[in-house]
């Protein structure tokens, strides 16, 4: 038991974990009885997905990237990289695509332990990390006569999103993705049905935006990384644009809001936070099969995430962008193209200092995938820049999604604690 | 009375305890082989600084005379080698004993007479040279190890023997060394101190007497100095280190450091980063320094520092040994070389064969294969030096490159081939302004911030006190 924390008398289930299971529950179980209820279903990316166009046409979507995280977590997808390997998969491939592989390989049984169906469609609407063309040409491999959908997504070189960048995307949209999307689900495209699923969107993108603008308090509410993820979860795995989702985001910015009033610490595994030590933002995914004990490093120290880049991969909502039911394509292909990691490094980094800036963090850490190259290149520069221009401390610690072989807890552990002395001297000095 | 501050620096090869004053000044020394009992190297590394501590204290206390007199400089010298010379033999009878144990309970019948016989003959063969070379020749100021200093000594030993035993009596000292490396030896500083005055009675009553030949130049002008006088000199010192041995040495504080911190049986407020001791130590030394590079044996670190010695950044290589001191210990074994041959070797090179392999081990592989394509042995060492030069230069520049002063500090430090090289990068990367430092005490750095870090109550020391009470310690 560590001292930053206190154990509850019994484990409180907030209400929204109870609505965030029920939701992913009634997900997978549609998904494993989609042959007998004739649905169809389409594997996406969680970057730039496309789940209101998908909900518009009454398809499941499965997210291959969050199922490799669940196997993480449950301790299952070092078999799955493995056999993945076995398959002819490089020993430097995405570590999510090898899990994914793996787990289809080994019969594709689900996070709920039921099995997924296979896919209708794959629907590739971010082509800004490179590996998801890949792993949906393997993926193609294991189902030949799937149907394919791909969305090209201009990269913002420039920083900015011009006309003719989204009229290219609304384009392809029209041509390619949605006549896919009507031959497989068998449903003409119908834009007021968008518009309204769109609605949706909108609301729950600004109670997103008021959740993860919460740690402006002091203590932080909220663990704006480790439990970050989980408040993400419903419109990572497809909820947006869903009444569902708005009830969710509802609920739980009420919880987080009566947190803030009591001036309550984030809430842990093993209570909640007593005394919020440091602040700090943090760039990069976490690792997820040792997800308990890297967060643990953290909590037990006092030291709590105020803003993460990772919660912002499925829809960046703090430059203003939102969904737009009277533009419906075309706030689509915007969304697509403002995906974090179709950014631009100065993107990236105003980002980053607006994060640091808004919510007083004490210092930048930023934790390294091994194999993920859409989020490492180019973190260095921007360390070194926050570093220089903010003249905030800077960490960098290396681990990786879900290849249980490259996290290492002692040199971690090592580097954290490093870490979190430099910002206490810091501190002393400081304040 | 006078306080003290201990810093223990328990890295993954070597253990270093440094001991200052109140002034910051390091009075003590102590260094160690990490063993596989962590407890016991810490111990024995703080055990050699409180000796060290003595010695200098001595020699602090006796300064004006000393100015006068530099004989009892010499004298006090001699008295510490003498001293050294004692732990070293009380150990080798450790080891002699744990030799004839493992004798009896691990060998056949018909092998245990024969070898007893042959630890006997060993052991006492070894013992006068041991003596020797730690009375006549400095053997002590080398900080060389005990299981390095009798496991070479031992294996020339069993060498001359007969070959058949050669398995059977290396398997022994394999088997004893650790335990006997293990073992806390409980010296007593005020006996051993009687005994080292004896010893070296004896030593200058020979010297005056002997006539030899071979004595070295060095040792000719101690005799000139203490000849027919080292009687009134041991008279003039007795009190003084009566009262040296029998002081005590107040640690009013210490901080534990290095990957091995955790196991130190220190309260946790008072275990810090290796990252941000070798960081305030190099600062110390070198208060204009804003970057520090360490390689150590296991990992290598590039650190930059604010005015104040406190680490704003730094990057870690914890993956690869490629580019740590173990890189030179496999590259020594590969050569059959002791580690301190490698940097002299390499400086007599012509040229720097490239080195490719980014791995320790592999590197084995392509220095032979190198050395059937007819590379010479000297260029080869260069290029492996140069190898890991390059590797830290790239961890420098992830850390953010060098700012204004560069230190370089870690046991790598001492090899004066990666200090060219070192040199010669840092002067085309980032000028030929750059300061570069190093210290002779280089590897003893996240001791010495350790011991610094003991020193101040950081809380209380710094200028504004508001935030004493919102920071609590990490418990």
């Amino acid at each position: 038991m560590s001292s930053a924390t206190k154990q509850r008398a019994e484990v409180n289930k907030e209400r929204s974990m109870i609505l965030q299971k029920e939701m992913a529950g009634k997900l997978f179980k549609d998904l494993s009885t989609a042959k007998e209820t004739g649905k169809k279903v389409v594997y996406t990316f969680v970057p730039g997905n496309l789940s209101e166009l998908i909900h518009a046409f009454d398809l499941i979507p499965v997210y291959p990237e969050i199922n490799a995280l669940q196997s993480g977590m449950r301790k299952k997808s070092g078999d799955y990289i493995r056999e993945a390997e076995k398959y002819g998969h490089s020993e430097d491939v995405c570590t999510y695509v090898k899990c994914d592989i793996g787990m289809m390989l080994k019969g594709n049984i689900g996070p709920t332990g039921e099995k997924i169906p296979d896919p209708d469609l794959l629907l590739l609407s971010y082509t800004g990390c490179f590996t998801f063309l890949k792993w949906f040409e393997s993926l193609e491999d294991l189902y030949p006569n799937v149907e394919i959908a791909m969305l090209h997504t201009p990269y913002q070189k420039d920083g900015e999103i011009t006309g003719e960048m989204t009229q290219y995307m609304v384009k392809q949209l029209k041509e390619e993705v949605i006549p896919k999307m009507e031959k497989v689900s068998g449903i003409k495209y119908d834009e007021d049905k968008l518009k309204g699923i769109l609605e949706n969107s909108v609301k729950t993108e600004n109670l997103i935006v008021d959740i993860f603008d919460t740690p402006k308090n002091v203590p932080s509410p909220i663990d704006a990384y480790f439990a970050g993820v989980y408040y993400i979860g419903p419109i990572n795995i497809g909820f947006r644009g869903t009444p569902e989702a708005v009830n969710y985001y509802q609920e739980l910015y009420k919880e987080i809001l009566e947190r803030a009033e009591k001036g309550l610490g984030p809430v842990t595994p093993e209570g909640e936070i007593e005394e919020e030590r440091f602040r700090l933002v943090v760039e990069g995914p976490p690792n997820w099969t040792s997800f308990r004990e890297f967060w643990k490093l953290f909590y037990d120290l006092g030291a709590v995430i105020v803003a993460s880049t990772y919660t912002k991969v499925g829809g960046v909502y703090d430059m203003g962008f939102r969904h737009d039911p009277n533009r419906p394509l075309e706030s689509l292909a915007e969304y697509c193209m403002n995906c974090y990691t179709n950014l631009n490094l100065p993107q990236r980094i105003d980002l980053l200092e607006k994060c640091i800036t808004e919510y007083h963090a004490d210092g930048f850490l930023v934790n390294s995938i091994k194999s993920c190259n859409s989020f490492s290149a180019g973190q260095l520069l921007m360390m070194r820049t926050l570093e220089e221009k903010l003249e905030i401390p800077v960490g960098f610690i290396e681990s990786d999604l879900v290849d249980p072989r490259y996290f290492s807890y002692a040199n971690i552990k090592n580097r954290l604690e490093s870490f979190f002395q430099m910002l206490e001297q810091r501190k002393l000095i400081i304040e | 009375m006078n306080k003290y501050y201990l810093g223990v620096d328990l890295g993954s090869t070597t253990s270093k305890a440094i001991i200052i004053n109140e002034k910051d000044e390091i009075i003590g020394r102590g260094i160690t082989n990490t063993r596989a009992n962590y407890e016991v190297a810490a111990e024995i590394a703080r055990l050699e600084a409180t000796f060290d501590a003595r010695f200098n204290l001595l020699k602090i206390k006796l300064k004006n005379e000393i100015e006068d007199h530099p004989e009892k400089l010499t004298y006090i010298e001699d008295l510490k080698a003498v001293f050294q010379y004692l732990q070293f033999k009380e150990r080798l009878e450790i080891l002699h004993k744990e030799l004839k144990k493992t004798v009896n309970t691990s060998f056949t019948d018909e092998l245990k007479e024969k070898l007893s016989g042959y630890v006997d003959d060993i052991i006492s063969n070894i013992g006068p040279g041991i003596k020797n070379e730690y009375l006549h020749g400095h053997l002590g100021e080398k900080n060389q190890f005990f299981r390095d200093v009798i496991g070479e000594k031992y294996h020339a030993e069993v060498e001359k023997l007969d070959k058949d035993f050669f398995e059977p009596l290396m398997l022994l000292f394999d088997k004893s060394i650790t335990p006997v490396e293990n073992e806390m030896v409980d010296y007593n500083f005020v006996e051993l101190v009687h005994e080292s005055i004896e010893i070296l009675d004896e030593k200058y009553n020979g010297v005056g007497r002997s006539g030899d030949e071979e004595k070295s130049i060095h040792f000719d002008v101690e005799l000139h100095l203490l000849e027919g006088n080292y009687q009134s000199v041991s008279e003039s010192l007795k009190d003084h280190i009566e009262y040296i041995a029998e002081m005590e040495i107040h640690i009013a504080n210490m901080v534990g450091t290095g990957y091995g911190r955790a196991l130190l049986p220190f309260p946790k407020d008072s275990i810090k980063s290796e990252i941000l001791c070798h960081a305030f130590g190099a600062h110390a030394i070198f208060p204009n320094t804003r970057t520090v590079l360490d390689i150590g044996g296991q990992d290598t670190k590039a650190i930059q520092v604010d005015s104040h010695g406190l680490v704003t950044s730094f990057h870690m290589n914890d993956r690869c040994a490629a580019g740590c001191g173990r890189y030179l210990g496999y590259v020594a074994d590969e050569f059959s070389l002791s580690l301190n041959e490698l940097g002299p070797l390499a400086l007599d090179a012509e040229k720097e064969v490239n080195i490719c392999s980014t791995c320790t081990v592999f590197a084995g592989a392509e220095i032979r294969e190198l050395l059937n394509v007819g590379e010479k042995r000297e260029d080869i060492l260069a290029g492996l030096h140069r190898s890991i030069v390059i590797r830290a230069m790239s961890l420098i520049a992830r850390s953010g490159g060098v700012r204004n002063e560069f230190t370089f500090t870690g046991g790598v430090a001492r090899n004066q081939a990666v200090l060219k090289y070192i040199k010669d990068m840092i002067y085309a990367s980032y000028g030929n302004d750059i300061t570069i430092n190093i210290d002779t005490d280089s590897i003893f750095m996240g001791a010495l911030g350790g011991a610094m870090f003991a020193r101040r109550n950081l809380r209380a020391d710094l200028p504004n006190k508001k935030s004493q009470n919102k920071v609590k310690s990490v418990n």
